[in-house]
């Protein structure tokens, strides 16, 4: 028997007997989602600002000082002004220099102020959202929901798929509990609610 | 093997001020948690739900695997099965060599430590490089996690300071986080850029999705696996849960419980490798199926790593983690390490004041101050206490079973701590004084002041 066979084979030997899936508990709602998710950016490090449409957001972004940095990238339909055409590079170990990124979210959770990026806007790579020095986010205020649950609710992942939430930007506390934001990923997290 | 956790113990707290402050680090880590805990009103409710879907999980553990494999497969992750911790390293060494990958970078994964990962592949020539900050600093510094969620906890500022300067050659005498953090991150920063292949642990696996979840706060997994085309996460066969639905129970309890925060800065779902690269999935055993087979040790499992049973326990804050012998100290460690192999951790359960903290901060519920006590006895049944103690439980047993001598013993020791004090810190008994005041000895027993209570008011007597 290979392992595979063996550890299920031993797995079954042990007769545990079923036991049966609990229902997830119905979470309470706690004020208006967007409210809470620009405070929620906040307390996890970030910057959270509201705009009501895609030209207060060109605008806002445009006024960010690390918008002004040479190498920028945007993923993001309605923004324009990157630098960076992500197409045209090959290996990601190019992007080691990327100063900012500006990538759009499909939710955003009020409860901890991540963003769900999906795989597909990551093209054609992944590390766009976390080599640069600075990120930028974007998701719409009608995709605010309260909690994790209801986001998980909404996600799909198409098959092969990837995506994953940011919730600011990186941070440490290995060194004696005191908070450094900026450890490996995103020094800065700028978080835009538009509508 | 049974004096293993007092002794080592006994040389951190030598150190008072060191203690103290280990101590105090690890509460304000634990108050944190409350304070998160507390924005949830739902947080009985999820722990409830978090216990509940883990030991459905569990009860089913073959189909959710079989299950996740197919599914994982049919997205491109190649999956792998061993049955121990030496089969697991030959694997990975397995696909390194086909790649032919000599830097490797990590992230946080305590399977591999307890796999003896890194030292298996640098005997082969492949440098291993931890990228979490506090597994790099314990790295450097040629020691194991002492937390496994803040590795190096037990170290001082000024002490990295002085390892950056020796290791990495920065300046000397830098103390500020910030500036180390920055050192880091541009010393990590090269060993990303050159990697082959990353290394990451698995939080979660999902059998319906086929997929499995990366935490982190530093985004070093993320780093590590969106650069080199070949990524390996290894898993234990526990950290399976049945659907990507149940993300949203554990994603609300995980972070609070770790450190507070509402939610961890990277929460990673991977279904698919890099374009044009490679996702390997090693599916671990060793020993947990062993453990799976009896009903009262199977709850352990359910463990999710958060360390807030480490942050809360008194003497985890005051022992810190290298009086320990198992590699996951506090006390989920001292329950899994006895568990494992009782005789090599046989003080593990004793490294508890039974004070039941540990199970209220559990997310996922363990029952870990039964479990502890539970195996107390199997030390003892497994005749490997000490004599003294042995005996002196046989004499407590005795007396204890005698009102007449318990009293007359109860009599004794209040005059002694009246009259002569001085003789509880000598002799056998001292160990429990040791470092503690002496209680105000009071005229009469609870015993007594029952009796008088009672004769005054016969009617309420049961």
């Amino acid at each position: 028997m290979n392992s595979r066979e063996t550890i299920l084979a031993a797995l079954r030997a042990t007769n545990t007997a079923p036991v049966p899936s609990p229902r997830h508990p119905t979470p309470v709602r706690q004020g208006d989602p967007v409210v809470r998710f620009l405070e929620s950016v906040k307390v996890v490090g970030g910057q959270s600002y509201r705009v009501p449409d895609a030209a207060a957001l060109a605008a806002a972004v445009a006024s960010l000082p690390v918008w002004s940095s040479p190498r920028r990238a945007s993923l993001v339909p309605d923004l324009p002004g990157g630098t960076v055409d992500l197409e045209a590079i090959v290996d990601p170990h190019e992007l080691a220099d990327l100063d900012v990124s500006a990538i759009p979210g499909e939710l955003g959770v009020a409860e901890n102020g991540a963003v769900w990026v999906k795989g597909e806007t990551l093209r054609p790579h992944r590390a766009v959202f976390v080599i640069p020095e600075h990120l930028i986010l974007v998701v719409r205020a009608q995709d605010i929901v309260n909690d994790m649950q209801e986001a998980y609710g909404r996600i799909t992942l198409p098959r092969p798929g990837y995506g994953l939430f940011i919730s600011g930007p990186s941070k440490t506390a290995d060194i004696e509990q005191s908070l450094v934001i900026g450890a490996h990923g995103a020094r800065s997290c700028a978080v835009f609610v538009v509508g | 093997m049974i004096h293993d956790h007092p002794r080592k113990a006994e040389a951190f707290t030598r150190d008072d001020e060191r203690a103290h402050w280990h101590d105090k680090a690890l509460w304000f880590v634990r108050v944190k948690r409350d304070r998160g805990a507390a924005t949830v009103p739902e947080w009985e409710a999820l722990r409830t739900a978090a216990e509940g879907i883990k030991v459905h999980t569990l009860s089913r553990l073959p189909d959710y695997l079989e299950e996740f494999e197919r599914n994982a497969t049919r997205n491109g992750i190649q999956v792998h099965w061993a049955r121990d911790g030496a089969e697991h390293n030959r694997i990975v060494h397995g696909i390194l060599e086909r790649h032919g990958v000599t830097r490797m970078v990590k992230s946080k994964s305590m399977l591999t430590e307890e796999c003896h990962l890194n030292p298996y592949l640098e005997g082969r020539g492949i440098e291993v490089v931890d990228t979490d900050l506090g597994e790099r600093i314990v790295q450097l510094a040629g020691e194991p996690p002492s937390h496994i969620v803040m590795p190096a906890i037990h170290r001082k500022k000024e002490e990295i300071g002085e390892l950056f300067h020796e290791k990495l050659g920065t300046p000397r005498g830098l103390s500020d986080p910030t500036v180390l953090t920055e050192k880091a991150r541009q010393h990590l920063r090269e060993k990303f850029l050159g990697a082959q292949a990353g290394l990451t642990g698995v939080n979660f696996a999902i059998a319906e999705t086929g997929g499995f979840v990366v935490v982190t706060n530093e985004g070093n997994a993320d780093m590590g696996t969106t650069l080199p085309p070949v990524h390996i996460a290894s898993m234990g066969i526990e950290k399976i849960i049945p659907r990507l639905a149940d993300m949203g129970v554990f994603t609300r309890l995980l972070a609070r419980s770790a450190t507070g925060q509402p939610v961890s800065s990277y929460t990673t779902h991977f279904h698919a490798p890099l374009p044009g690269g490679e996702l390997h999935v090693v599916i671990v055993d060793n020993g947990r199926t062993e453990m799976l087979s009896e009903a009262h040790r199977r709850k352990a499992l359910c463990c999710i790593r958060c360390g807030a049973c480490l942050n809360t326990c008194p003497v985890y804050r005051r022992s810190g983690g290298y009086s320990y012998s198992y590699l996951i100290p506090g006390p989920i460690g001292s329950v899994l390490g006895p568990h494992r192999d009782l005789a090599a951790h046989a003080s593990l359960p004793f490294a508890s004041s039974l004070c039941g903290s540990c199970t209220d901060v559990c997310p996922v519920k363990v029952d870990l101050h039964h479990q502890l006590l539970l195996l107390r006895q199997e030390v003892g049944e497994e005749k490997l206490l000490p004599l003294p103690k042995r005996v002196g439980m046989k004499v407590a047993a005795w007396a204890m079973a005698r009102p007449g001598v318990f009293r007359a013993g109860g009599r004794f020791a209040r005059w002694v701590l009246r009259v002569a004090p001085f003789l509880a810190r000598i002799g056998p008994g001292a160990i429990w004084t040791k470092g503690r005041e002496l209680p105000q000895a009071p005229r009469e027993s609870f015993a007594d002041l029952y009796d008088q209570e009672m004769a005054r008011k016969p009617e309420v007597r049961p």
